[in-house]
C-alpha cells in the first residue's frame, strides 16, 4: 500500500468519524439523559458514562397527560400514510420504469417539484378546507397531507426497484399462462418487496417526523411530535430529553434494519 | 404440435418500420432458423408470433388456429429468452413447473412432468436449488426445461445460447439439436451467429432491415445465395465478391479478366462475382493475385489475396506454400460461381 492510499484511508475514515460523532454525539446524550433520575439533569460537568441508570424520567414523561394517545395517534397516522403512499406511488413508479409514454420525463420532473412547496403553504389552506368537510382533527387528515408528502419519494423509489426487475420476467410469466396483471403479482411484486418496504419505512420515517401539519391540522387528536412540541415550553428538561429518545428511536430501529436496501438504491458499494 | 404461418407482418416502432410484409411458413416439426444482423427484426418477429408485440397488419396462425389478436397466454407457445428470464425467488422446480400450474394442471401431473424435463436437461440434481446458485449454462437448461413441459404447439427461442461462453455454447448446440430430433417440436430459433444457424436449422430465412432476404435449406443458403447480403453473412470467411462487367464474351474487372462459358447479359453490364474462399485454388495460371496474409487454421490454411485493390479469402491446404507478398494465381470452377448484379445485388438465375 502506497503512502497516498493510506492518507486517503485516513482522510475517508477521519471525515466519516467527524460525521458520525457530529449526528451520534447528541443522540447519545439524550438517551442517557433519558434513561437517569431526574434529579441529576442539571449535574455538571455531564458523566460520558451512564452511571446511575433509572426508568424514573421515562416513567414520569410516559405518564404526562396525552402523551400515549399521542404515541398511538402517530402510529395510526404513519400506517395510514404507508397505506395511502404506496398504493397510490407503486403503480406510479411501475408505470415510469416500464413504459414510455408521451410525458414520461416531464411527469418524473413534476413529482420532484411537488416537493419544493413548503408544508406550510399545503397545510394552512387544507386546515380550511378540512374544517369545512369534517376531516379536522382527525388521524385520517393529516394522515392524507403525509401522505401527500410521501408519494413523490415513493414513486422515485418504487420506480428504480421495478426499473431492477427485468421485463422479460413477467413476459415469461406471460408465455407460461399469466395475464399482465397476474405476472405483476407472481412475479414483479415479490422481486420488488424488498424495495418496497424500504419506501414503506421512509414513509413511515417521513410521518413519524412531521410537525408542522400535524400541528395545525389537530387539536385534540395530536400525533406524537405535535404534543411534544405544545407541551415543550413549560414543561422539564427531563421531560424534553425523554421526548427526544421516544422520537428518534424508531428512525434508528428501522434504518439500522433498511441500511441494505437503502444503499442499493443510493448505488452503494 | 403444429405449423406456424406468418403472413403480411408489419410492424412499426415510432417511425422506424421493423418488420414489413413479412411472410413465413413453417411446418408440423420443423426447426426453422430467422437468422440476421442486429436490428433486422428477427427478435421482433419472434416476439409478435408470442404475443408480446402488437403488429400493425398481418395476420399469425398456429395450426389452424388465428391468434393474431390473442394475448400471449392463449397462443399456447412457449418461449426462452435471451436473458433465460429464470424467476429468481422460486426454485428450478417451482420455475419448471410454473407454467403447469398457472395451466391449473394436477399436482401430481406438475411433479411428473417436471421431473420428465428436468431429466432431459440433466437438471435432476438442481431442483431444489435457487437460480442464483446455478451457472449460466444450468440457468440456460432451466430455461429450456420449463418451456418443454409445455408441451407448446410451438417453441420459440430468442438467442438461448448468445449469454454462454465458446465452449459451453458447442455443447449447448449439440443438446438442443438432439432434443429436437428426440421431440420433434415446431420451433423457430432467432440467431445472429450463422454457424448455430448452419448447425441447427432444418430451414433459416435470412433477415435484412425489416424483410426476409431468402428461405431455404442451410446448405442450399450456403450454396445459393439469394443476394450479395446473404452471401456476405453467412459462411465464415464471407463470400469473395469481384467486382467487374460483362466485355466481350468475359468478365473483367480491376486486375483482372475471366472468361464468361455462357452470356451474362449485354455489353457492359456492371456484375459481381461470388465465389467461396473454398472453391478457389492457388496456382495453374488464372486471375494474377498478391498474398497479403496466410493464417494457419489446423486444418486448413486461410491466405488473404488482393486481385487489383479486391481482397480474396482463400481456403488452401495447411501445407501451402506461398509466402506475403508472393506474386500467385487464382482458379475458380465456373460452375461454383454466383452472379450478382452489382447494383441491386440480387443474384442472377444459374
Amino acid at each position: 500500500m502506497t503512502a497516498r492510499l493510506i492518507f486517503d484511508r485516513i482522510l475517508v475514515y477521519g471525515v466519516a468519524l467527524i460525521l458520525a460523532l457530529w449526528v451520534l454525539a447528541p443522540l447519545y446524550l439524550i438517551t442517557i439523559a433519558a434513561f437517569s433520575p431526574q434529579a441529576t439533569a442539571y449535574d455538571f460537568p455531564k458523566q460520558l458514562l451512564p452511571t446511575t441508570l433509572s426508568a424514573e424520567t421515562m416513567q414520569f414523561f410516559l405518564n404526562s397527560r396525552g402523551v400515549v394517545p399521542s404515541i398511538i395517534n402517530s402510529l395510526v397516522v404513519a400506517l395510514l400514510t404507508i397505506l395511502i403512499a404506496l398504493t397510490l406511488g407503486t403503480p406510479a413508479g411501475y408505470a415510469l420504469a416500464r413504459f414510455r409514454f408521451r410525458g414520461r420525463d416531464a411527469f418524473s420532473v413534476l413529482v420532484l417539484t411537488t416537493r419544493m412547496f413548503p408544508v406550510a403553504i399545503l397545510s394552512i389552506p387544507l386546515a380550511v378546507a378540512f374544517l369545512r368537510i369534517g376531516l379536522y382533527d382527525s388521524v385520517a387528515g393529516v394522515a392524507l397531507v403525509h401522505a401527500a408528502m410521501a408519494v413523490p419519494l415513493v414513486i422515485i423509489i418504487t420506480s428504480g426497484v421495478f426499473v431492477g426487475v427485468s421485463h422479460e420476467l413477467e413476459e415469461a410469466a406471460q408465455t407460461l399462462g399469466c395475464s399482465r396483471w397476474s405476472a405483476f403479482l407472481r412475479i414483479a411484486l415479490p422481486l420488488a418487496i424488498p424495495g418496497l418496504a424500504a419506501a414503506a419505512i421512509f414513509t413511515f420515517v417521513i410521518s413519524w417526523n412531521e410537525v408542522f401539519a400535524a400541528t395545525i391540522l389537530t387539536l385534540r387528536e395530536r400525533t406524537f411530535p405535535a404534543q411534544v412540541l405544545t407541551a415543550l415550553d413549560q414543561s422539564l428538561i427531563t421531560f424534553k430529553f425523554a421526548g427526544g429518545f421516544v422520537m428518534a428511536a424508531p428512525a434508528i430501529v428501522f434504518i439500522f434494519f433498511m441500511r441494505r436496501y437503502l444503499l442499493n438504491l443510493w448505488g452503494g458499494r | 404440435m403444429a405449423g406456424l404461418s406468418v403472413a403480411g407482418v408489419t410492424k412499426t416502432f415510432g417511425k422506424a418500420p421493423a418488420l414489413s410484409n413479412v411472410s413465413l411458413e413453417v411446418k408440423d416439426g420443423e426447426f426453422m432458423v430467422l437468422l440476421g444482423p442486429s436490428g433486422c427484426g428477427k427478435t421482433t418477429l419472434l416476439r409478435s408470433v408470442a404475443g408480446l408485440e402488437h403488429i400493425d397488419t398481418g395476420s399469425v396462425r398456429i395450426g389452424a388456429r388465428d391468434v393474431t389478436l390473442l394475448p400471449p397466454r392463449e397462443r399456447n407457445v412457449a418461449m426462452v429468452f435471451q436473458s433465460y428470464a429464470v424467476f429468481p425467488h422460486m426454485t428450478v422446480r417451482s420455475n419448471i413447473g410454473f407454467g403447469l400450474r398457472m395451466r391449473k394442471v394436477r399436482s401430481e401431473e406438475v411433479r411428473r412432468r417436471v421431473e420428465e424435463g428436468a431429466r432431459l436437461l440433466q437438471l435432476e440434481r438442481f431442483l431444489d436449488r435457487y437460480p442464483a446458485q446455478l451457472s449460466g449454462g444450468q440457468r440456460q437448461r432451466v430455461a429450456v426445461a420449463r418451456a418443454l413441459v409445455m408441451d407448446a404447439e410451438l417453441l420459440l427461442m430468442d438467442e438461448p445460447l448468445s449469454n454462454l461462453d465458446a465452449l459451453l455454447r458447442l455443447q449447448a448446440r449439440a443438446d438442443l439439436k438432439r432434443l429436437h430430433e428426440e421431440l420433434k417440436r415446431t420451433t423457430v430459433y432467432v440467431t445472429h451467429d450463422q454457424v448455430e444457424a448452419m448447425s441447427l436449422g432444418q430451414r433459416i430465412a435470412v433477415m435484412r432491415e425489416g424483410v426476409i432476404e431468402q428461405i431455404g435449406a442451410p446448405m442450399d443458403i450456403y450454396d445459393n445465395p439469394a443476394s450479395q447480403f446473404v452471401g456476405g453473412f453467412i459462411g465464415s470467411p464471407p463470400m469473395n465478391f469481384l467486382r467487374g462487367a460483362v466485355r466481350d464474351g468475359g468478365f473483367a474487372g480491376d486486375g483482372f479478366s475471366v472468361p464468361l462459358s455462357r452470356p451474362r447479359g449485354e455489353q457492359g453490364r456492371e456484375l459481381l462475382l461470388g465465389v467461396r474462399a473454398e472453391h478457389i485454388v492457388i496456382g495453374g495460371g488464372g486471375i494474377p493475385a498478391k498474398v497479403l496474409v496466410v493464417e494457419p487454421l489446423g486444418s486448413h490454411a486461410l491466405v488473404t489475396a488482393v486481385v487489383g485493390k479486391t481482397a480474396v479469402k482463400v481456403q488452401a491446404p495447411v501445407d501451402v506454400a506461398v509466402k506475403p507478398d508472393q506474386a500467385i494465381s487464382l482458379r475458380f470452377d465456373e460452375s461454383r460461381v454466383r452472379w450478382m448484379d452489382a447494383g441491386s445485388g440480387t443474384a442472377l438465375p444459374n
